[in-house]
């Protein structure tokens, strides 16, 4: 049997074929969804990388240290900070595997907003600016390549099946809070959509649940922006399976917030997001943040 | 099909539930301690046409909801906290998943505030309140909540703020689009007064039908959802395609049409499972605005329409 690791290296060097991603939407065999891929170990996962290409260059670096066997990115790579097309190169130059997040989505088909779900006004002009300047800064070739990502991936981790999605996997920008999802909830869409575990993001703070019938759902969080809680660092997902265990770890992710600061000012960011890389708070599009979740932030 | 009154042919859609994600318990009936001139199902102090819901039932449809993999409960009346039992109610609900109560915060004293406060801090879920205040002025409030009403729910506000609640201030909006950023930071200040720095404000449009119906006419003829106007629609905005509300009667399709017989879709959340035809005036609110009902938390447009 090959090892996991070289049996993805081989498919992921066929998405990212001559690192040109509109050639042919074929050449990515992660376009198919529902695929089982060979079963891994451990695995890292991360979720909403919001152009933070420092965060994820960290990534790189620590999860290849931590012993991983596979990469996964559950979406959303624009919005937020500075120059989206630094990301890609990264994301291919670590064989990472991508979910098609709202953002990805909107942008790869030139929609007007990032769908991202929210229903406050003040939610809605914030995610605007980071839309059309993610929108305009993204070249053609990468719009192209994600309008053809897979909205979910089913890999195989152990004895495991997990199903890897964005928001959750009956709708891309569903928000699955840990303080607005009931148990019961969770396990119904795990055993809908014939999973033992569930690994989802878009609402950038990170927690996970033990189901019963040893199920899981894990939100993986973002490297995109601290995640609400008053540190400079962002956050990543480690699952491993050991035998009849799934171990989920979150681990701090530090990367030089300084730089990261630096270009947003120079690109004319607002302030308004430079403040949350500066001090861990979020200070926009917090209208969506339920009471508990909200409560643990500063404003 | 169905026979319309005056014979029009306007058709009008069915609207499946398409997922049961959230549970509304008509927790007080159509009573409250509030005559509100808006209030889109008459509630009143004397108006006891539905009555109170007990912890018994609501234990029972808990139970009943958890095969249906239920997301949210939300609680409503009339006023929620005039139900002598909702301190235990919401202690059980928060056994199954998160709780949002709709309430004027009137009746609630600092010790159910800390009392909530608590049962919340031992679950994993969040307990929400969403406030309704219609007016940053008690002249503005008042002339639609009735006399006092102002300062006494923000005197409500004021305790669950200091029990460690962020309410969610819901206000039907009453002013034209042009004054939206003078009467928010009408309502900011007015928060602040009671010591609420973080506020959260949710705007309403308003349902023209009940108490409302009679203060300003209701719909216009033209004002109706049809078939035609389903295409390319996005129906998960509409709470009656992820929602349902009990009654001390039985099920109902949703919270807004509670007053007409047809919302009644029967006695277990099995028999409300049917599909639902939009006829009726308010549902063109819904239609309009969406998401009217959820929590900001539960976003709402969907990704490809
Ligand atoms: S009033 Fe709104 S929620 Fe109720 S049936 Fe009509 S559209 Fe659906």
């Amino acid at each position: 049997m090959n090892s996991p690791s070289s049996n993805s290296k081989n498919r992921i060097r066929n998405r990212f074929l001559n690192d040109s991603p509109d050639s042919s939407s074929a050449s990515y065999p992660n376009s198919s969804a529902g695929r089982y891929q060979s079963p891994y170990r451990r695995i890292a996962v991360f979720g909403g990388v919001y152009n933070n290409h420092f965060a994820l260059e960290a990534l790189l670096e620590d999860s290849s240290r931590q012993g991983t066997e596979a990469i996964f990115c559950l979406g959303d790579l624009g919005g937020f900070g500075p120059h989206p097309d630094k990301v890609f190169p990264l994301l291919q130059a670590g064989d990472v595997q991508v979910v098609q997040g709202n953002y990805d989505h909107s942008i790869g088909n030139s929609l007007d907003d990032c769908r991202c779900g929210y229903t406050d006004p003040s939610d809605n002009y914030y995610a605007k600016l980071s839309y059309d300047y993610t929108f305009a800064h993204t070249s053609d070739r990468w719009k192209s390549w994600m309008k053809h990502l897979p909205s979910e991936l089913r890999v195989d981790l152990g004895r495991f099946h997990l199903l890897l999605c964005h928001g959750s996997p009956r709708k891309t920008n569903e928000f699955l809070w840990e303080s607005t999802s009931s148990t019961h909830f969770l396990e119904k869409l795990c055993r809908e959509h014939q999973a033992d575990a569930i690994l989802a993001t878009h609402t950038g703070i990170h927690w996970s649940r033990r189901l019963p019938e040893n199920r899981h759902f894990v939100n993986v969080g973002s490297i995109g922006r601290p995640a609400n809680d008053g540190n400079l660092h962002v956050w990543y997902t480690m699952i491993t399976a050991d035998d009849d265990r799934l171990n989920v770890e979150f681990l701090p992710l530090p990367y030089p917030y300084k730089a990261l600061a630096k270009e947003m000012r120079t690109e004319d960011l607002p302030e308004a997001f430079v403040e949350t890389i500066e001090t861990g708070w979020w200070t926009t599009c917090m209208e969506v943040l339920p009471g508990k979740e909200r409560r643990r932030g500063k404003w | 099909m169905s026979n319309y009154p005056d014979n029009e042919i306007a058709q009008h859609p069915l609207l499946e539930l398409q997922e049961l994600d959230y549970l509304w318990f008509q927790v007080a009936g159509t009573l409250c301690n509030l005559k509100c001139n808006h209030c889109f199902i008459s509630a009143s102090p004397a108006n006891n046409k539905f009555g109170f819901l007990s912890l018994e039932t609501i234990q029972q449809k808990l139970e009943e909801s958890v095969g249906y993999g239920v997301k949210e409960y939300y609680l409503t009346g009339g006023e929620s906290f005039i139900n002598e039992e909702m301190i235990p109610i919401i202690r059980a609900i928060m056994q199954y998943g998160p709780a949002t109560v709709l309430t004027n915060a009137i009746p609630i004293t600092q010790d159910m505030a800390f009392e909530m406060a608590e049962i919340e801090e031992e679950s994993i879920y969040s307990l929400e309140f969403r406030v309704s205040l219609d007016g940053f002025t008690p002249e503005m409030n008042d002339a639609i909540r009735g006399r006092h009403s102002f300062h006494r729910t923000l005197e409500g506000i004021r305790r669950l703020v200091h029990a460690g609640f962020l309410p969610i201030i819901t206000t039907v909006q009453t002013w034209p689009e042009e004054k939206h950023e003078e009467v928010m930071d009408g309502f900011i200040h007015a928060l602040k007064e009671v010591g609420y720095y973080r506020s959260r404000i949710k705007m309403l449009p308003l349902i023209k039908i009940g108490a409302e119906e009679a203060r300003s006419g209701g719909y216009s003829e033209s004002e109706q959802v049809t078939t035609d106007m389903m295409k390319d629609y996005d129906t998960g905005q509409l709470i009656c395609s992820n929602s349902r509300l009990i009654s001390d009667k039985g099920v109902h399709v949703c919270p807004i049409l509670l007053d007409y017989d047809d919302s009644l879709l029967g006695d277990t959340l099995d028999d409300a499972t049917k599909s639902y035809e939009l006829k009726h005036k308010a549902c063109y609110t819904c239609y309009m605005n969406g998401a009217i009902c959820s929590n900001p938390s539960s976003g709402s447009k969907a990704l490809f329409t």
